[in-house]
């Protein structure tokens, strides 16, 4: 029975926010002047498929879109349980892509799989080493972590332009970006396009790698002492220190474990999607991240959901901006809005509980 | 005399740099003082330069513009007093996704509006030489009736009781929520001034995103400054030097000197072969962003900050 109410909830979940967000889109759309009937439709073809796109094409695009999202939302879910309200997922994923692009030379003296192995653990260990740093000035220095992770944020942006004006420009000094990397090794793409009637479909192996970091997350928050520990420390700290867990340690572990996943997201981006390393290398998955993982509900599952949701809205966003010239920057405001409304109305049964407590 | 004259010039654009801070500080005390943490500033800021900016295109009048950057500011903390306060939700989530709102509004209405030509509009008057803007003396005055009100009226003592113990003060018959709802009204307007002073005060156009995380520097010289308007005048000075501190190196012929250091070290040609032979003026501008650092390091253990800040308060 309790199954059964738990099936139910999920599947008007599962429909309502789809339908919520396409309900938002196209208020969005009136709002903003812009026709909503062709640009929901620009939308639809660029993440369904549809009109002059293949299907599998389309899919494709949504799942690309949805996997920096969907990485970045799982670090953003294991820092929030912990109550460490970190913004810092933009820096730990510029920092990981850094780190895995200033190690793309090892090519001329290892293998091409081994190099490529060697960037995405780097990548992991950059992103947790700038989530440690924010988890470790808060633990040792009680500074701030929502302050502390937009400062590191920045920091990593402009060292990753120092870098692509520096040591990692390309070639011929022109322009502030880096050499593209050699195509041994970059991620294989999954599709061939006889299944894409010809397009180049993105789908690459990276896309793996983040689905296979849900159960992991999830094994870790709900499996493992660890896991244990970070979840009470985040809801009642004083909690856990009675039950003997050391808070700081916990805290400075959830920003570490936060910062690898976004480090990862940085080398699985570079590699799979981009190829080289720029300044608007990022356009804001790890502030994205936020949205994403409260819509999620804070769970590794539900932010799975809620990354494939959002990876459809900024693939259609995508379509919709080339063909409709529809500014992508919607996304931004849906994103947005639909936080407020969850949030919002969960704040508000909290408060309907309480009261009727009384 | 020459000396003189580049001293006085840093200190001038240090302090220009630092006005926004200074603005968004002024709220910002007064904010936390009642016991809200308002992470929306960044995204308050930007909302006011927009708006300034915007409304200044159309009127051709900054004083129009100005007020539009005031407005904006007080709508966005209508908006986050609404949810922190009415329903109330967490102050940091809200924050924060304000600010991303605000991001893709302001996002979508300039790529909208302006396709073809940027948004370029009149300039507030300028001074002396045409160097210091009408919006950076200004901001002395606000400092002194935040302190004012702070230290010196019945409202400060209310609003710090509201900050430290808010149930006690709801006990007294103060209306906590209401004091702080105020407070965020006022938070947004001086944010809107931040705003209005990027993008009309001391430029005349507006980017997308120009606030540029100065909203959170600010919080942070909030914190750096220990919650009061002289500690908080202090840090912004300072993140407003290090701010000034590429161009006015590149002043000083900097990258002259770094290169005859390199070519004395013997290290020229090493240099060049990783592309180091000139000053990464990046670094540069990520001085402001690691200076809040280290001085939050300095200053966040004591326990200056006000006991109840960030906690919702429900009457019973």
């Amino acid at each position: 029975m309790k199954l059964l109410k738990r099936l139910g909830k999920a599947l008007l979940l599962l429909s309502a926010y789809p339908c919520g967000l396409i309900a938002l889109l196209w208020f969005t759309f009136v709002l903003f002047h812009i026709p909503p009937g062709p640009a929901l439709h620009a939308y639809k073809n660029g993440a369904l498929g549809g009109g002059n796109f293949n299907t599998f094409y389309s899919l494709s695009e949504t799942l690309v879109e949805a996997t920096p999202l969907l990485l970045t939302g799982l670090s953003i879910v294991v820092a929030w349980q912990a109550g460490m309200f970190s913004i810092g997922g933009e820096g730990q994923l510029l920092m990981g892509a850094l780190t895995a692009m200033s190690l793309a030379w090892l090519v001329h003296y290892l293998p091409a799989p081994l190099v490529t192995l060697i960037m995405v653990c780097a990548s992991i260990a950059a992103g947790a080493l700038w989530g440690g740093a924010a988890g470790w000035l808060r633990v040792k220095f009680n500074v701030q972590e929502v302050i502390s992770t937009i400062m590191l944020n920045y920091l990593a942006l402009y060292l990753v332009g120092a870098a692509v004006q520096g040591p990692l420009q390309e070639r011929s000094r022109s322009g502030p970006e880096s050499d593209l990397l050699p195509d041994k090794l970059l991620f294989a793409h999954l599709l061939p396009p006889a299944v894409t009637g010809g397009m180049i479909a993105r789908l690459h192996t990276g896309v793996l790698i983040a689905l296979a970091a849900v159960p992991v997350v999830w094994l870790y928050l709900y499996r493992t002492r660890q896991g244990f520990a970070l979840r009470l420390t985040g809801s009642n700290s004083n909690a856990a220190r009675c039950a003997g867990y050391s808070v700081s340690k916990t805290r400075l572990q959830a920003m570490l474990f936060s910062g690898a996943l976004c480090g990862l997201a940085g080398s699985v981006q570079l590699l799979g999607v981009a190829s080289r390393l720029d300044q608007g290398f990022s356009p804001g998955w790890g502030y994205s991240a936020i949205p994403v993982a409260l819509m999620g509900g804070l769970a590794p599952g539900g932010t799975l959901l809620s990354a494939l949701f959002f990876g459809a809205l900024t693939a259609g966003a995508n379509n919709a901006e080339r063909l409709a010239s529809v500014p992508a920057e919607v996304v931004n405001i849906v994103q947005a809005a639909a936080v407020l409304a969850v949030v919002g109305i969960h704040a508000w049964q909290n408060r309907a509980q309480l009261h009727a407590g009384e | 005399m020459h000396w003189l004259n580049f001293t006085g010039s840093v200190l001038l654009q240090s302090v220009i740099s630092a006005t926004p801070l200074l603005y968004a500080a002024a709220g910002e005390i007064l904010v936390q003082r009642s016991g809200m943490v308002n992470v929306g500033l960044e995204g308050m800021m930007l909302g006011g330069a927009f708006a300034a900016s915007l409304t200044a295109y159309y009127t051709h009048s900054t004083l129009a513009g100005l007020l539009a950057a005031l407005l904006a500011g007080i709508v966005l903390a209508m908006l986050l007093g609404l949810f922190t306060l009415k329903i109330p939700a967490d102050q940091i989530v809200i924050g924060v996704v304000l600010n991303l709102l605000v991001l893709g509004i302001t996002g979508t209405l300039y790529r909208l509006l302006f396709t073809q030509h940027r948004l370029i509009t009149v300039q507030m008057p300028l001074y002396f030489h045409k160097s210091l803007p009408l919006l950076t003396p200004c901001v002395a005055p606000c400092m002194l009736l935040v302190g004012w009100v702070l230290y010196k009226t019945r409202l400060g003592l209310a609003l710090r009781a509201c900050g430290e113990n808010p149930e006690s003060a709801g006990a007294a018959g103060i209306r906590v929520n209401l004091i702080r709802f105020c407070m965020l009204l006022w938070g947004g307007c001086m944010a809107g001034m931040a705003g209005a002073f990027l993008s009309i005060g001391n430029g005349s156009a507006f980017a997308e995103n120009m606030s540029a995380g100065r909203g959170f520097i600010a919080l942070a010289v909030v914190t750096a400054g220990r919650w009061t308007p002289g500690g908080c005048t202090l840090a912004a000075l300072i993140f407003g030097f290090a701010g000034v501190l590429n161009f006015e190196g590149q002043a000083i012929g900097l990258g002259a000197r770094y290169r005859a250091l390199l070519a004395h070290m013997h290290l020229l040609d090493a240099a060049k072969h990783f592309n180091l032979a000139h000053i990464p003026y990046n670094l540069f501008l990520a001085l402001p962003y690691a200076a809040t650092l280290f001085l939050l390091m300095g200053t966040s253990r004591s326990t200056a900050a006000p006991a109840a800040l960030g906690r919702p308060y429900r009457r019973n």
